[in-house]
């Protein structure tokens, strides 16, 4: 038993490795004194300073991650429905059609998405910026939201429905307190799945954007021809850490949580008694 | 359920919060500002010295709201489709043909433009745009070859017919771009790099066919990085490129084969959609000051089509032959026109044909 | 006081209850799918002068560079959701196993906020002949590799990407199964191989399913690292589309290719659907 875990361990070592390689890379370049990511030319703070003194890509943060957070949020909804709605469809066909229409998104290159969101925009006369753009973010994502969602749904215990039916369940009570929290992980991958889709598109948002919008991939694609400045590395770093932080703090308050919850009978007592 | 609830309201602060600073920035930057005085200027990514933005605002006013494109089709793409009003924006030569071939280009009020004088005579009344009606030139430059000295003896390659030499077997990095390969192939068989012939074109594709061989990658803005990477020997690509991979490592030297060259420039054009012509003639016009502009060719590192500018440049940068070619080799540079739809479909079917060449 | 609110919005019957869901995804359906479709379908159908022709798919049939291409693409995909799948089911499988799961799960998805282009430029300085994989092998004597602009080289990075993408589904699906489920099996005298071969894997199909379509998929049309990392060696259909649609701005023959990509999808759709219908069916 020791034996299987500890090459698991290995494995899953040799996998985030893989994973966080190209990541470790560019942050260590980062600190370099020269200007490219090649040779080391000693360790420096200069691309951060840069970063600091740069208020349109600090602007232009701020909007990738808004329309990053909102998209994901609006399209996981929108998703999680269309998810439940193809579920419950009990026509075969009807079923195929929709997940088939529903991966149209997924298979398609991002220059046909955007183009033709361009096209559907300014036929109808849409103004294009902030909106358009998170428009554009929710549509591309909801595919893979239901795709997240769908298969645990596919695997929920039937008869858990049915015995929510049976004591007399409302619609709502059965969402709110059966589905939903069996599909929450599914909800989750979702929601984060969109996130990444959202922070990582650069054609779609390219074409859809106007009005001095802008978000961090167009600004870092638009850069390649003069070459990409370790600023964006230090960029990047940044957020990394954040996002590190971030995850580190979910981990300590889920722990925590964790904990309380097994002590929980005990700790409710006095809790409710003192008020 | 609480635990969703909190999530979700936990997300909905991050999100106000956001707003908040969104809010900040844009006061701060002036992108969003729809009216009053602002300019929306169109540009390739990190192509101007952002002092220079600070500087036309402090004197002139006028906030500059600033977009970026990564290529030349897209930002066609995206001023043809409308929804956007920009009121300037740096289109290549071949570019702005085809733009003013389709009505989407201002023509310029000369009277309203000052320090005209100052460029270099050479480079204005192009073939593109004759009279400098539509447009004004931001930088240009050439393409050529360049090498690296460890693994490339600099007599071995002084044409682009060398490029098949079997010396270089598998060592050669292309531009990823139908016009610029064929061109350069056109070009060793003394024909027009705009050239229109079917028989032409085929003769250079079969001939292109043969490089395949020495052919490592063909690849795009990247080259810079692998050439300063030392992944390959020869890479043909632009002079703007080759300048910042040659910053970056020593050993590499850039070349213009005497036998001619594209002669390329990124032009400032107004677009069909501009809303604030007072804010983008003022732009031109502080484009136009020689100090203004050199200080702008020191920060990207191209050619400046300015004359005064280029007196004010440095000693070093002004002799150098690699990116100021002398007025012998500059002669015999080709400009690209625009093919039209048919021949540029042409071209590029050619140049993928060439790309899926099995090696 | 909001849940009941909701509440009241609620339908009751099972039909208003689809009409609930349809409402917001069928509006996304219409606007942003079904129109977008229909104009790929109708500008594939017209010559450049906006007549009905289909010669688009005349010029697709016959032409060895587009099928070729065609090939290139499946088989490259194919490849990519293979090497991915293999990666990413024992992580899943492990990552399952560990205390705070959605901790580290949470840690693989991370690398996937980071942007793509940058990545990329990582793998060259990682890969390139100077790069810091080369300066590791000469440590041990092996001469630089040219590793840069081969297939392997591509299909390792397009594995990379890919990678959260299957993990996430398959890891689903397994944190659903029972643990008494496969404790059972072992009860009844099961080694751990044989759980794995006849419980843990047949209850985790819908997530590998899910994964495969997530990964094959937008494999199909990759192009970015086709250039960057393969060095135009492997072309895929990706590429070109993005020529069509920008360079020569034939944007007929390119929606051709993407309605062709559509097709293709729905084929493996319905591939990987009948493969789960048949296991439920011998479950059952």
């Amino acid at each position: 038993m020791y034996k299987k875990i500890k090459w698991s361990y290995l494995y899953l070592l040799f996998v985030f490795i893989l994973l966080y390689l190209p990541i470790f890379f560019l942050v260590v370049y980062s600190f370099n004194a020269g200007d490219v990511m090649q040779g080391w030319d000693g360790f420096s703070l200069k691309h951060y300073n840069e970063l600091f003194a740069d208020t349109r890509i600090l602007e232009i943060i701020v909007n990738t991650f808004l329309i990053a957070l909102l998209s994901s949020l609006l399209a996981t909804v929108i998703g999680t429905a269309g998810a439940l709605y193809i579920y419950n469809q009990t026509n075969a066909l009807t079923k195929n059609i929709f997940l088939s229409l529903n991966n149209i998104l997924l298979v398609s290159p991002d220059v046909i998405i955007g183009a033709s969101f361009l096209i559907l925009f300014t036929v109808v006369g849409f103004s294009l910026g902030f909106v358009s753009v998170l428009l554009a973010h929710i549509a591309f994502s909801i595919p893979i939201v239901v795709l997240m969602v769908l298969p645990r749904l596919q695997e929920m215990n039937q008869s858990l429905v049915i015995a929510a039916k049976d004591l007399g369940a409302g619609n709502w009570q059965m969402l709110s307190r059966v589905i939903l929290p069996v599909i929450s992980p599914g909800i989750l991958a979702g929601f984060f799945m969109a996130l990444t889709y959202s922070l990582d598109d650069f054609a779609v948002t390219f074409f859809v954007t106007g009005n001095g919008f802008s978000t961090l991939s167009v600004e870092i694609y638009s850069r390649a021809r003069q070459g990409v400045s370790l600023e964006i590395n230090a960029l990047s770093a940044m957020m990394f850490l954040v996002s590190l932080a971030l995850v580190f703090i979910y981990y300590v308050i889920s722990t925590r949580f964790a904990k309380s919850k097994k002590r929980g009978t005990r700790l409710v007592l006095p809790a409710s008694e003192g008020l | 359920m609480k635990k969703i609830l909190v999530s979700v309201l936990s997300l909905f602060v991050l999100l106000m919060m956001l707003f908040g600073l969104k809010n900040y920035f844009s006061t701060q930057t002036g992108s969003g500002v729809s009216s009053g005085k602002v300019l929306n200027l169109y540009n390739w990514g990190d192509y101007i010295d952002p002092a220079l933005l600070k500087k036309f605002t402090r004197e002139t006013g006028y906030k500059v709201s600033y977009e970026t494109f990564d290529s030349n089709e897209a930002m066609y793409t995206k001023i043809k489709q409308g929804g956007t009003s920009y009121d300037l924006t740096i289109p290549s030569e071949y570019m702005l043909e085809k733009m003013k071939k389709e009505n989407l280009l201002l023509p310029l009020d000369h009277s309203r433009l000052t320090g005209l004088k100052n460029y270099d005579d050479r480079f204005l009344n192009q073939i593109f745009d004759r009279g400098n009606k539509y447009s004004l030139p931001y930088f240009w430059g050439t393409l050529g070859i360049l090498y690296n000295d460890k693994f490339v003896n600099a007599k071995d390659i002084k044409h682009w017919d060398d490029l098949w030499s079997t010396k270089f077997r598998n060592k050669i990095m292309l531009i990823d771009s139908a016009r610029d390969v064929l061109g350069f192939t056109l070009m060793t068989q003394n024909k027009s790099v705009n050239t229109r012939s079917a028989a032409d074109l085929a003769a250079a594709q079969g001939k292109l066919t043969t490089l395949m061989p020495n052919v490592k990658a063909i690849v795009a803005d990247e080259i810079k990085m692998y050439m300063a990477q030392e992944e390959a020997a020869i890479a043909i690509t632009y002079s703007g490129e080759a300048a910042e991979a040659m910053s970056n490592n020593s050993h590499l030297h850039y070349l213009v084969p005497s036998e001619g060259s594209n002669l390329w420039f990124d032009n400032i054009v107004m677009p069909r959609t501009a809303k604030h012509k007072d804010a983008a003639y003022a732009f031109l016009n502080f484009m136009n000051d020689p100090k203004n502009a050199a200080q702008n060719a020191e920060y990207i590192g191209y050619a400046t089509p300015n004359k005064k500018a280029f007196q004010m440049l440095p000693k070093a940068i002004r002799t150098d032959q690699q990116f100021y070619p002398n007025a012998k080799v500059v002669e015999r540079l080709q400009v690209y026109d625009d093919l039209g739809r048919k021949w540029t479909e042409k071209y590029n079917d050619a140049f993928l044909e060439f790309k899926m060449t099995q090696r | 006081m909001h849940a009941w609110r909701v509440m009241m919005m609620m339908p009751r019957s099972k039909k208003q209850r689809q009409l609930f869901y349809l409402v917001p995804y069928g509006a996304w359906l219409l606007l942003f799918v079904i129109v977008p479709l229909c104009l790929l379908v109708v500008q594939s159908l017209m010559t450049q002068n906006g007549h009905f022709t289909l010669n688009n798919y005349a010029i697709y049939f016959s032409s060895g560079t587009y099928l070729r291409m065609t090939f290139n693409s499946v088989w490259f995909a194919f490849l990519i959701t293979i090497i991915t799948l293999i990666i990413s089911y024992p992580t899943a499988y492990f990552l399952n196993q560990l205390k705070q799961k959605q901790f580290w799960l949470l840690l693989i998805i991370l690398p996937t906020w980071i942007n793509l282009l940058l990545k990329t430029y990582a793998f060259i300085g990682l890969l390139s002949k100077t790069g810091s994989v080369n300066t590791f092998l000469n440590l041990w004597g092996i001469a630089p590799k040219q590793l840069l602009f081969s297939d392997w080289s591509f299909l390792l990075v397009a594995a990379y990407i890919e990678i959260p993408f299957m993990i996430l589904p398959i890891f689903n699906s397994l944190a659903e199964i029972n643990p008494r489920l496969e404790q059972a099996s072992r009860d009844l005298g099961a080694n751990k191989w044989q759980t794995l071969r006849y419980v843990t894997v047949p209850l985790s199909m819908t997530g590998v399913k899910a994964g495969i379509q997530a990964v094959f998929i937008p494999s199909l049309s990759l192009f970015m690292i086709t250039r960057l990392i393969g060095g135009n060696r492997v072309i895929t259909l990706g590429t070109a589309i993005e020529e069509h649609f920008l360079v020569t701005q034939n944007w007929h023959l390119g929606s051709t290719i993407g309605v062709i990509l559509i097709i293709a999808m729905v084929i493996t759709m319905s591939i990987t659907r009948d493969r789960v219908r048949k296991h439920s069916r011998k479950r059952g």
